[in-house]
């Protein structure tokens, strides 16, 4: 399933024009994304979070030569699955 | 953050009324996990993709009574964020 996909369906059951849609689906995901940049979290109820991690700095190595090399600690973005979510998708 | 400020935010910028913002907001959520429910993935481009992983049963123990119990196999969402938005997190180009 794609952006697409899902603008589709939308504008089907709701009546509101795919450019509509379009629109507002793409604004959801871009706030999301400058929520995490500004270290905020998002909790979306029934579904899960959204918030950022903080990686710490730790020595790796190149697996070619085997020099050791440190990586830089960094923040990542994570989704944690609510309950419901996932005993809905649980189920075999 | 909430979902409804979220969806206030949004409102405020297309124009389109709060009610229907929440009622697309919803309708997203909903077709991702209609998607998950059936094993398909879903994939944003931009901003990263949903999926699911099968785990196997395993055995595991009751940590309390040491007891061995099978653990049933199951099917457990993830998100996997794309290079994109670890990139916005990271500026200096760590990612």
């Amino acid at each position: 399933m794609t952006k697409a996909d899902i603008v589709e369906d939308i504008a089907q059951r709701t009546g509101l024009t795919k450019k509509e849609v379009g629109e507002t689906v793409d604004l959801f995901l871009k706030k999301i994304g400058d929520l995490l940049v500004e270290g905020q979290h998002l909790e979306i109820r029934g579904f899960g979070t959204f918030k950022v991690k903080e990686r710490k700095e730790r020595m790796a190595r190149n697996p070619r030569t085997g020099d050791a090399v440190p990586v830089p600690s960094r923040r990542v973005p994570v989704f944690k699955v609510s309950k419901m979510l996932k005993d809905r998708v649980a189920t075999d | 953050m909430t979902k409804a400020e979220l969806v206030e935010m949004i409102a405020g910028e297309t124009g389109i009324s709060k009610k229907d913002t929440g009622i697309v907001v919803n309708l997203i959520l909903e077709n991702i996990g209609r998607a998950l429910v059936s094993s398909d993935k879903v994939e944003l481009r931009g901003f990263g993709s949903f999926k699911i992983k099968q785990r196997r049963s395993r055995q595991a123990r009751n940590p309390r009574t040491g007891e061995s119990v099978g653990v049933p196999s199951k099917r457990v969402p993830y998100f996997k964020a794309s290079n994109e938005l670890k990139a916005r997190l990271n500026p200096d180009g760590l990612d």
